[in-house]
């Protein structure tokens, strides 16, 4: 006889009447190995449209660590990135090109070029910007290429653009990723959930076989994630992604225009990026999880976020994250460049401020208007972004406390 | 339309040329540093020091000043290596790393000692 599953625990949610958390043991033997879609296919395959169940969400998922053991997880992981693109001790910076619809692939390497003279360290495509007929994806990556070689030889420091592979077909995909390579970009780009797990898989396993980093976008995990009482939680997204490989992923920023609540989002943070991670319930972790020596996952705080966001962030995801400022660069009224310059000074000042033992938070005006007394481009962005903030209540609320 | 200044980096001016973390702030003085040695040790990492030509500074391989201070925590011993490597070579970028044997990775890299244009 084969028991397929078995509940094990019914608790309360605290703080819900009408909901309960079951813990629903699997035995390892009904999932093939390096399969996060085969694992889905049964976590949250038909069960979720039984007419029985009326609302039901996967909160987490422990995995062992033999299963662990099976998938390829990040190409390249942290470590060994900040090695390829020789950045220590601080977080890096990078920037979604905007307008991102309707640019050509000249103006696109234009405002690609200026961002990185200004001093971030990579600038991505949008999720939108595949290769539609304004901008085939060859061009783009013709222009970029360029950009990124002659930002390199002006700055002395390396530099990057995510070029967005994700395309209708799998082979289309890697065509789009060999040519990458092929001109020498050191990162690519997926989207993870529209473009789907198994190809997700198969490009990051592409990725550790050809040196390349993998950057991972996450467009369509708000229509999974964002509902408190059905769905997937993002945590469980978050893993699954590091079992299916990226070396980056976006996680929300908690200070920007984007949902997160602070302590959930610390929780999945420590899921990318650690070995081994304690259950914690006040961080919504429901289960210890071992990932032996998996490679851990930058996380990406983007969306909404400016240069006076910059202690808050740095407090909040330490060195191994990547904050992107889209608008917080290209809006900058001297242009991209003066943008850029003005984040990466910002950044390079709370870095050396925590390192100095100064509380970020607390001391975040001091610490910015000090550098600023250096940087003309820094006074200006942080006039410009004086008044911008996102204070809308979070939806998603940890279910910790109870009525 | 509002003023504009113009952002001054040129590819044929060798002091558009960075070098990574905290080269986009002014040159740390004695006091600043000793503060980022102090850091290092707090954090339990390997300090080293490393310098180069400025020309060669985009090269992952900088040449070692002696060999990494293997458990040093004596914070003055650190600065005056720095110094020691500054003074023998004066047209050179030195900076301090502190290697994280934990994640065998650099947890720090900084240039303390900026060669002269």
């Amino acid at each position: 006889m084969i028991i397929i599953k078995a509940a094990y625990a019914i608790e309360d949610v605290p703080g819900d009447d009408e909901a309960f958390f079951a813990f629903i043991a699997y035995p390892i033997d009904l999932f093939e190995e390096g399969s996060v879609v085969n694992v889905f296919a049964s976590l949250v395959g038909n069960v979720f449209g039984f007419k029985a169940i009326r609302a039901l969400r996967l909160e987490d998922v422990r995995f062992p660590i033999a299963y662990v053991m099976t998938c390829n997880g990040p190409p390249q992981g942290i470590q060994v990135e900040r090695d390829i693109m020789n950045k220590y001790g601080r977080p890096l910076l990078g920037c979604t090109i905007k307008p991102k619809l309707g640019l050509s692939a000249k103006n696109y390497g234009r405002a690609v070029y200026e961002c990185l003279r200004g001093g971030l360290d990579f600038t991505k495509d949008d999720e939108n910007v595949n290769s539609q007929p304004f901008m085939r994806w060859r061009n783009r990556f013709d222009f970029v290429m360029e950009a990124i070689n002659k930002a390199e030889a002006e700055t002395g420091e390396r530099k990057g653009h995510y070029l967005n592979v994700t395309a209708p077909t799998p082979e289309e995909m890697y065509r789009r990723a060999e040519y990458a390579k092929e001109i020498g970009s050191p990162i690519i780009m997926h989207d993870y959930i529209t473009g789907g797990f198994c190809a997700n898989t198969g490009l990051a396993q592409w990725c550790a076989n050809n040196g390349m980093l993998l950057h991972i976008h996450r467009a369509m995990h708000a229509v999974i994630d964002r509902n408190p009482s059905h769905g997937i939680h993002f945590r469980v997204l978050a893993k699954v992604l590091r079992l299916s490989g990226g070396d980056h992923l976006h996680t929300g920023t908690v200070v920007g225009k984007l949902e997160g609540d602070r302590e959930a989002t610390l929780g999945w943070i420590d899921l990318l990026r650690d070995s081994f991670i304690k259950e914690d319930r006040s961080r919504g972790i429901f289960f210890d999880q071992d990932w032996g020596s998996m490679p851990g996952v930058f996380a990406v705080a983007s969306g909404g976020i400016h240069v006076w966001h910059m202690p808050a962030l740095l407090a909040i995801f330490g060195d191994d994250a990547i904050f992107q400022f889209g608008g917080g660069t290209l809006g900058h009224p001297w242009g991209n460049a003066a943008g850029a310059a003005a984040n990466r000074v910002a950044l390079e000042a709370c870095v050396e401020a925590r390192n100095n033992g100064r509380e970020l938070e607390k001391e975040s005006k001091d610490i910015l208007m000090n550098a600023a007394k250096s940087s003309p481009e820094l006074k200006t962005a942080m006039e410009t972004w004086k008044e911008i903030k996102f204070e809308f209540d979070t939806v998603d609320k940890l279910d910790v406390i109870h009525n | 339309m509002s003023e504009v200044q113009d952002y001054p980096s040129r590819l044929s001016d060798p002091s558009s040329r960075k070098f990574e973390t905290f080269s986009y702030l002014p040159e740390m003085d004695n006091d600043a540093t000793r503060k980022q040695v102090e850091y290092i040790v707090s954090k339990g990492w390997n300090p080293a020091i490393e310098h180069t030509e400025p020309e060669n500074s985009f090269g992952h391989y900088w040449y070692m000043w002696k060999l990494p201070m293997f458990g040093e925590t004596d914070v003055d011993r650190i600065l005056n290596e720095a110094e020691l490597c500054h003074k023998a070579n004066p047209g050179h970028h030195v900076r301090l790393i502190g290697y994280d044997n934990y994640k065998q990775s650099q947890g720090a890299n900084m240039v303390v000692y900026r060669a002269p244009l």
